[in-house]
Order: structure tokens, then sequence, then C-alpha cells
């Protein structure tokens, strides 16, 4: 890697301030950051680690809202909701591997937005709110492509809540090197409808599958999703699997997320 | 009641002590006093003139000690290929120049273009950074088929074409095969990839070059699995170097899967420049640079035919293959597809007639060598899926068809040119059968299809050619190296052992199993005797350890240096007990004279050897230290069959594998848990290939499965737990232990079985599938179902 500062403030506003400097870059578990650094593949000039935080390391419960800090790890979550939002605490057991699950923060996943990443599935299919230091930004408008979203340069997820729905489910199928999401689903059936997020399949990131919902909507069951497919057209073709392959799977992993929730 | 000490007993690796407590020795450990680092500038164009390199700004940054391009070696020579081998025309092979560092031209993504010395290694990456590559596009030659085809670009300007060699084995009259063709009454005929590998050892490779100035000595310590085959070419071919005054040393080394074979540009880098710098000069690869730096496996492209007279008896077998070289000759790269490969084409099957057809290609890509099984894989594969598919088209039991075919007879001359000299197929047939419980599979397929799933089936038989030799008849076929092996027993005064032998231990547990023999000859507990190996300045000239060569060439010249041993220390027992040293009899580590109860210890002879005052001096030299060098007569030929049981997810294609079995005839035995251990690493490795692996190029010649985020490597839930069965043993004829190796043969006998399995779930539901091309990942398993 090459040479950076190195600073870690003890609150947000000194976090702030830290990142004012040009090509400074926030290290939530540096899960992602610090193998693109090994490969000299980035050159921030000043890394500021958000892990001394304390404010970041909330995690709380309150009237079907369940509030994860920025740098709560997926283990953290993992065991923390297990009982107020287990298809979350499930999706977040199986992330990565035990080093990832055990260094690398809610906020982080979602600030670096991988394409093929689990939490943004669950944030967008949970309608959950992306709190910053400077505002609160909803899931529907947060996600903005691959590796993009609605961050401004500076800006830290300090938390995000997440509704808890009646139901939910994720359901991941693996590609076979990564391990990352080939395609990912939660469905989330909540009082005001049924939201499907898919991950890991869209050129464009995590997306609803709106069809999908509408049609849960009518009927929360598997076969309500039968005749439905997305489009291969805006799917990632790749050495793992094709377009085909992988709206195929959509359909596939979703009628399996619907079935799992019960 | 088992054993618990010598050959046969299980006692567990002592080596794993130090390796489970962070306490090995790897290279990487390694660090001399005042050392340099060298980072390598890589090629990241797979094909590209280099109009010019300017370093100067690089040379002026801090820590550089010195810069090296292609220039700097046009005085020395080339990195060498191992094996010449001769076309069907009587041609040799093109054997174009292997250059330390690229000089004019670029050839593949990888190849060293620049090599930046430093005091730290950061300061190298930062001033490999500043060197400013003029370069000349090129176009990329990749698909083999497009490189052989006229008119294409090439790989190497000087060369006619990208053709290595055009190659024909077994059979080479064209007629008589094609007449026993047009006679069958059956054919069946299969077009097939074997994937692309990265071996992928646990360890990367590394290489610290020394030199004093003070004795002219080279020192070069590197991961390697053979360190006095790296001498002589390092020495006799690229440097120029005399052997006496280079001493390579391979300490604990983590894996090699053949990767570690080769003789590589790195090695002969580090050894230069350490003299050039006046430092030694360290490199440790990363996993990125591995991927693009340590030679590949497989690559082939094979059609194959086989033809079946009316009563499904094998009666011809053909097959046209090429087979990637990458853009240089790697050192044993052309003999894996000629001799390791075209050799084992009959199988274990009386077919009278076998054709092979190679062609070898220079692609821009990674050079391609060795990998596990190296040849014998990619034989198996093609045969044992042909077979399966021939089953299928008959109507006939895949089971009943081999059985039917199956060799019975020993020796055994096959029409591609080996002798076995030992086996019994039929017999580790049975055992499969009984081992994988071929009777409950119909309930466990009830079961699956319950659930939804896709259960199949699948079986396959494979010989494997170990411990190639002898010398003069590989000598013949091409080989430009020797490959005996060697061992030195030295005794100790009070009766401790050392044996210093040429074999190479990165995995295989030499440390544990070698001492069972040598304790096991004379009667003494296995902790009195110790191996020593890897170094060449410490053992003798031995060819290292590769194509389960090592209980078998390197062994035997163990026992018989522990035999001459033996013979001396009777003389001396018999010295002391004033008898003939014909009637002395040597049990549990005790001399005695036959038909008497004198005795005397071991130890007491040892002590008399190096302490000689009551001692026949005038007959025998004092001191107890033998050399055996040992040429085997022949390969050795482990054989057996293997039983894969899959479930398909038809939503998904996912491939799970439930089941697998082993039954294996690899001979006499030393270690049977280390046996076990060996068979599970090689169907790890088997399966990976089947399911996971794949090194796949773009059509620029880049690398698409360049990191573990898209090469899949086999984790511990992708493989079920393994039922290995070794009971089966006839013994090997030719050498003293009996033994046949078994490094190999999991990564040899599996692939088929699991592509067999797969086919047939697929066809028990309806899917009319006659083929899918490994890795059967669930893409492409999903779209044989639904094409």
């Amino acid at each position: 890697m090459y040479e950076f500062e190195f600073e870690k403030p003890s609150t947000v506003t000194e976090a702030v301030a830290a990142l004012a400097d040009e090509d400074a870059q926030a290290l939530g578990g540096g899960q992602t950051l610090i193998p693109t650094l090994k490969q000299r593949l980035a050159m921030p000039s000043k890394l500021v680690s958000l892990s001394g935080i304390a404010q970041l390391k909330e995690l709380s419960g309150n009237g079907g809202m369940l509030t994860i800090g920025g740098a709560v790890t997926h283990a953290e979550v993992a065991a923390a909701a297990a009982v107020s939002y287990p298809a979350l605490a499930d999706l977040a057991s199986h992330i990565g591997d035990p080093a990832v699950r055990n260094r690398g923060t809610i906020g982080g996943s979602l600030a670096n937005n991988d394409p093929a990443a689990c939490y943004p599935a669950a944030a967008l299919g949970s309608g959950a709110t992306i709190v910053t230091n400077a505002r609160e930004i909803t899931a529907d408008d947060y996600f903005r492509g691959l590796f993009e979203t609605a961050l401004e340069e500076g800006e830290i997820i300090t938390a995000v809540r997440f509704p808890v729905p009646e139901k939910a489910n994720y359901q991941k199928f693996l590609q076979p090197a990564s391990r990352f999401a080939l395609v990912g689903v939660f469905a989330a059936k909540y009082a005001a409808g049924v939201r499907v997020a898919v991950t890991g399949a869209s050129e464009e990131g995590v997306f609803r599958w709106h069809e999908a919902e509408a049609a849960l909507d009518a009927s929360f069951a598997p076969d309500a999703l039968d005749g439905l497919s997305v489009d291969a057209g805006g799917m990632i073709g790749d050495l793992h699997g094709s377009k085909e392959y992988r709206a195929h799977l959509v359909g596939v992993m979703t009628k399996r997320a619907v079935a799992a929730a019960g | 009641m088992p054993k618990d000490n010598g050959i046969g007993a299980s006692p567990k690796r002592r080596e794993d002590v130090r390796f489970l407590t962070g306490a090995g020795n790897y290279t990487d450990d390694i660090n001399v006093h005042g050392q340099a680092h060298v980072h390598f500038l890589r090629a990241d164009v797979a094909h590209a003139t280099i109009n010019s390199i300017d370093t100067s700004a690089a040379e002026a940054m801090p820590g550089v000690v010195k810069i090296f391009t292609g220039a700097d070696f046009a005085e020395v020579g080339g990195i060498p290929c191992g094996w010449g081998v001769t076309d069907r025309h009587g041609n040799p092979q093109q054997e174009p120049r292997h250059p330390i560092i690229a000089h004019d031209t670029i050839r593949h993504v990888g190849e060293i273009v620049a090599a930046v010395v430093a005091d730290t290694l950061e300061q190298a990456r930062d001033a490999a950074e500043a060197i400013e590559l003029d370069l000349g596009d090129k176009p990329a030659v990749v698909n083999m088929g497009a490189a052989l085809a006229d008119g294409s670009p090439k790989v190497h300007e000087d060369l006619t074409s990208n053709l290595c060699y055009d190659w024909v084995f077994g059979n080479p009259d064209d007629d008589a095969v094609q007449a026993a063709f047009d006679s069958a009454a059956h054919v069946t005929t299969l077009e097939l990839v074997n994937n692309r590998l990265v071996a992928n050892p646990m360890e990367p490779r590394v290489a610290i070059g020394d030199y004093s100035r003070a004795t002219d000595e080279h020192t070069l310590y590197t991961t390697s699995q053979n360190p006095h085959v790296i001498r002589l070419l390092m020495c006799a071919f690229v440097l120029g170097l005399p052997e006496h005054k280079v001493r390579v040393i391979a300490p604990d080394v983590g894996g090699g899967f053949g990767s570690k074979i080769f003789h590589y540009a790195e090695e002969a880098f580090c050894t230069f420049a350490a003299k050039a710098c006046g430092r030694a000069v360290k490199w440790t690869s990363t996993r990125a640079e591995a991927f693009i730096s340590d030679a590949h496996g497989r690559d082939h492209v094979t059609k194959i035919e086989l033809a079946l007279d009316a009563d499904n008896n094998f009666t011809a077998l053909r097959t046209n293959t090429m087979a990637n070289m990458g853009a240089y000759l790697s050192t044993f790269s052309t003999s894996v597809p000629s001799y390791l490969h075209g050799t084992l084409m009959a199988g274990n099957y009386k077919t009278p007639i076998v054709q092979v057809n190679v062609k070898t290609v220079f692609t821009n890509t990674v050079p391609v060598d060795a990998y596990r099984g190296a040849g014998r894989p990619e034989a198996t594969y093609q045969l044992e899926r042909v077979i399966d598919k021939a089953a299928r088209e008959l109507g006939a039991d895949p089971v009943a068809l081999r059985r039917q075919n199956f060799i019975t007879e020993f020796p055994y001359e096959t029409p591609v040119a080996l002798t076995y000299d030992t086996g019994d197929y039929v017999a580790t047939m049975d055992k499969l059968e009984q081992v994988a419980d071929v009777a409950g599979f119909a309930a466990r397929r009830a079961e699956s299809e319950k659930n939804g799933k896709l259960r199949g089936f699948g079986v396959n038989c494979y010989i494997e050619a170990c411990g190639i030799a002898p010398s003069n008849i590989v000598g013949m076929l091409g080989a430009r190296a020797g490959l005996y092996d060697a061992a030195t027993v030295r005794v100790n005064a009070t009766g401790s052992i050392s044996v210093m032998v040429g074999a190479h231990s990165h995995g295989q547990g030499h440390e544990t199993s070698f001492p069972q023999v040598v304790a096991d000859m004379i009667g003494i507990d296995e902790s009195m005797v110790d191996i020593v190996h890897g170094d060449t300045g410490r053992v003798p000239f031995g060819m290292g350890t590769y194509g389960s060569r090592s209980i078998a060439v390197c062994g035997s010249a163990m026992v018989r240096a522990t035999e001459k041993i033996i013979a001396k220390a009777k003389k001396i027992a018999a010295h002391l007990m004033e008898a003939s040293d014909a009637d002395i009899e040597l049990k549990d580590g005790q001399f005695t004279v036959a038909g008497t109860d004198k005795s005397v210890a071991w130890g007491d002879v040892c002590l008399t050897a190096y302490v000689p005052h009551n001692y026949p001096l005038e007959e025998l030299e004092p001191g107890l230290e033998e050399t055996a060098f040992y040429d085997p007569a022949n390969f050795t030929y482990p054989a057996g069959a293997y039983a894969c049981e899959v479930e398909v997810d038809p939503d998904t294609g996912k491939v799970s594998i439930e089941r697998f079995a082993a039954a294996d005839d690899f001979g006499n035995i030393i270690n049977p848990m280390i046996v076990d251990g060996q068979v599970h690493g090689g169907l790890g490795q088997g399966i990976g290939q089947a399911l996971l692996e794949n090194a796949a190029y773009d059509e620029d010649g880049q690398l698409l499965s360049a990191s573990f985020m898209d090469y899949a490597m086999p984790r511990a839930d992708d493989v079920p737990f393994y039922q290995v069965d070794h009971s089966c043993q006839t013994p090997c004829t030719h050498n003293p232990l009996g033994v046949k190796g078994c490094g190999e043969a999991g990564a040899i006998g599996s692939p088929p079985a699991v592509v067999n399995a797969v086919i047939d779930a697929l066809q028990s539901g309806g899917k009319n599938v006659a083929h899918i091309d490994m890795p059967l990942s669930p893409a492409r398993v999903w779209a044989a179902m639904n094409g």
C-alpha cells in the first residue's frame, strides 16, 4: 500500500472534520478497503477510522424499529437481532467469513454498495432509512448503481433504521468462488405491502422487483410468482452465470424467500 | 492388532508438530543479513513489442539498488525445457527461447518486464511505478484452434507457426485404425475440454539469492519440489555456474502439486542479482502474482472415439487432442500431453488398437506444465467419459461394460508402450461396489426425488503410471534428465540414523513414513531415524518429488542403502561374535548367530563401527554410512475404481456431492493414515476441477479468474466425507518394497466419476444431456438442462 495518514476520532464531529481533507477516506471494518490498499488500487491521503466512535456502535430496538449504528459489525447484528429481526440476523450471519463478520460493519457495507453484497438487499427490502451525520436518506433514494450511493464526500453513515416486518427472509445463491451473492433476494411483508429487493443480479446494483411485490401483495405465497420473471437484459453476465441464468435465479430465490418467510 | 511401529503402522505425522504450532521454516521465514528485495514489473498485456524501457526516473528513487531489464540477461541462457518430443515426422519440437526477463517482446500477462531491487519491498514497488514502458500492441493468440489456423499471428516470430509438435502414439497407421472403426458395430464420439487449472499451493513461491564474495559460492533458497534439478538446470543451462559453487535449499515447502517442480525465472534472477548487487535478493510472490506466473495445469481440448464390436468389446480407440503450452515451454511441459498422457490411453482395458494424436500449441498465456496427475488425469477423463457415454448409447450397464473389457492377465503389454506388471481391476471394482453401497443407491435416489432433487451415480476406473523410469528408456523418449533417486543412510555411533534423501517432502509426510521403513528393516524404534531433505549441500543428487515417485524410487534407494548398512553391520557383528557373517541374523535390532543364543545389539555394532578397537580393519572400513542410487526397471501402476453420488437441484443447476467412494490398489503401504490423507487431498483437487476450478482467459489474453474472487477453490463444505479403501493390494513386482505410489490417484480418478454422476442425475430427470464441460458450475448445469 501507499503511505497514508491515520486518524481515529472519538466523535462523529471530529470524524467529519478529519474527512474534510482532500483524498481522506473513512475506514469502517476495512474488509474491502484494506485489500484494495494492499493492491495499490487506491491512494487515500488519510484514513479516518470510525471504530473509535461510541455512538456508531449502538444498537437498539424500539416499537417495531431496529436501529443499528454504522460501525456495528455483522457478527454483532447476527447476535443482537436474532430475536427482534431474525431475517436480518440470518443475513448478517452468512456474510463473508468469520473475519469479515467480526470486522466488517453495516455502515461500511452500505457505503461501499458492492453490487453483490447482502446488506443492500436487506436495507432496500426493509425500506430502511440511512441516517448520516447530515441527513436521513430512504433506502429507495440511497442506492444509485454499482458502488454508487447518495452519500456526499465526507458523509458518514451513523445509523441504519430498519422497520421490522411481519415476516421476511433472505435467500442467497452463492457465486462459487467469492461466495458473494450471485443472486440474493430479500423479501419482506409489511402491513403497508411487500418489498422484494434483489442483489448480485443487476448491472444497476440492488433493485426492487416491483412486479413480484404486487403479486405478493395479493397473495404472499410462492405460487403467486408463477409466470413472473425479470428481464434478462439488465442482468450481469459473467464467468459465473449468464444474464439469463441470473434472471432465472431471481425467480427461484424469490420463491424460496417467500416460502421460507412462511 | 494394528502395528504401532514400522511398515504398515500409522504413527501421526511428526512434522505436523512444527507445522501446526507455527514453528515451520518456510522460505519466506528466511531472512539473510543485508538482504534487498525485488519487485517484478509484470506485463499487463498478453502480447506486445517492447519499443523501449526508461528506468532513469525509477533508478533515482529512494532505496533503489539496481534495476534489471531483458538486456541484462541477453548473455545468459534461457529457461530450458526438460523434454524434447519428436513429432510424427521425426522432427524435433519447436523450442523458443524462454528469457528470464522479456526482451523485445511480451508474450503473456504476468511475464517479467523489469526487476527492481531496493532496500525495502515498498521502495521497489514505488520505483517500479516510475518505469516508463513504450509498448507496441500485437494481437493476442489465445484460442488453440485459432492459433493453429493458417495466417494466425505468431507467439514467436522466429518459429514457423504456433505448433510446438504434432505427435502420434500407439498405432500410427491411420488406415488400419480407420479400418477398425469402419468395421465396428458401434462408435461413440465425444468432444471435451479438460479445463485449465491454477495449482494454488497454500504457500506461494519464494526465492532468495545469496552470494559470498569470500568463497564465490551462491546459495538459492527456493520453494522447490526438487532442489537438485533446479541447481542442475540453473547452473548448466541458464547462468553457466559450476555446480559445486551453488547450493540450493528448499526448506519447508507448503504444497506444490507440480507447480514447484519447474525452474522459474525468479530463481535464476535472484541468484544472478545477488552477485550483481553484492547483496542477497529476496522475492516473495503475492497470490496475485502466483495466478499469472506459476505454471498452470491441464488445458486440453479433445475429440475421442471408441469403437465396439457387436458384443460390446472395445476394438479401437482414437483421440485427437490440442494441448496448450502457453507462451513458453516450462520445464516438463512437452512431456505432459505426450508421454505422460498417450501412454495411459489404454486405461484398464484390453482395447487392441489405440491411436493418440496430440498437437501442442503456443498461445499468449501463462506456460502450462504438470499439475497433480500431469497427463494421466487428462487421459483418464477422456477414456472414462467416452466409456460412460458408450454405455448410455448402448443401453449397457456402465460397470458391466467396464468389467467386460478389463485387462485380467498380468504382465500386460498395452498398445501404448507400457507393460503393466501387476493389478487386479476386478477386485478393486468388487471392493468399490461394496464400499459405495451400490445396492442402496435406488433407495437413496428415491429419497432425493422426494425432496425435488435429481440423484446420480457415476463410476470410473483409473490407472496411473508412477515413478517414471527407467532412465535409459525415458531418455530415448526425449527426457533430458535421469529419473533415478538417491539416499544416503548415515548411522551415528550411538545407533541413531540420519537418512539423506533426494525426495522432497512438501506435504507428503516423508519425515514420518520414510523412517518407518528403515526402522522396520533394522528392527529399531522409528524415533531413532530422521530424514534430511531439501538441501543440495546435505543430500545426494536426487530428482525430487513429483509423479507419485517418492516411495517407489527414493524409498527403494533408501532400502538399497539400508541393505548395504545391514550387510556391513552383519560383518561387524560376525567379527564381534567370532562367527561367519553368513550365519548372522538381524531381528528386532539384535544380531544373533543362527542356531545359538549369542547376540549383539544394534547399538553395540554401530559403536564398534566408529570406535573400531575390536574390528577387522584389514578387511572392512570403519564407519557405517552407505549411499544407493536406484533407477527403477519400470513404472509402477496404481489403479482403482471410484464412485461418486451427486444430487442436482433442478431449479438452480447446483451439484452437491453426497457420497464419494474410492477403492485403490497401491500395492504395499507404508503408512495407511498418510495414504488416506493423500487420497483425500487428491479427491479434493479432482472434485475442484470437476465442479469449481477454471482458469479462464478472455480473447485479449487477460486471465478472468485471476484471484480467489473468481477462481473457485474447493472448500471443506464442497466435498463429502470420503469412503476410502486400499485393502486391494497387488504389490509392485520390481521394487523392493512392492509399493506403487498414491499421491496423484485421487486427482486422476475423481473428475470423470463426478461428471458421470451428474450426467446420470440429469438423465434420470428426463434431461437429454450427454456431456457438460468442466467445471460443472451451477450456471453450466442449468444451461445444459435448459439448452
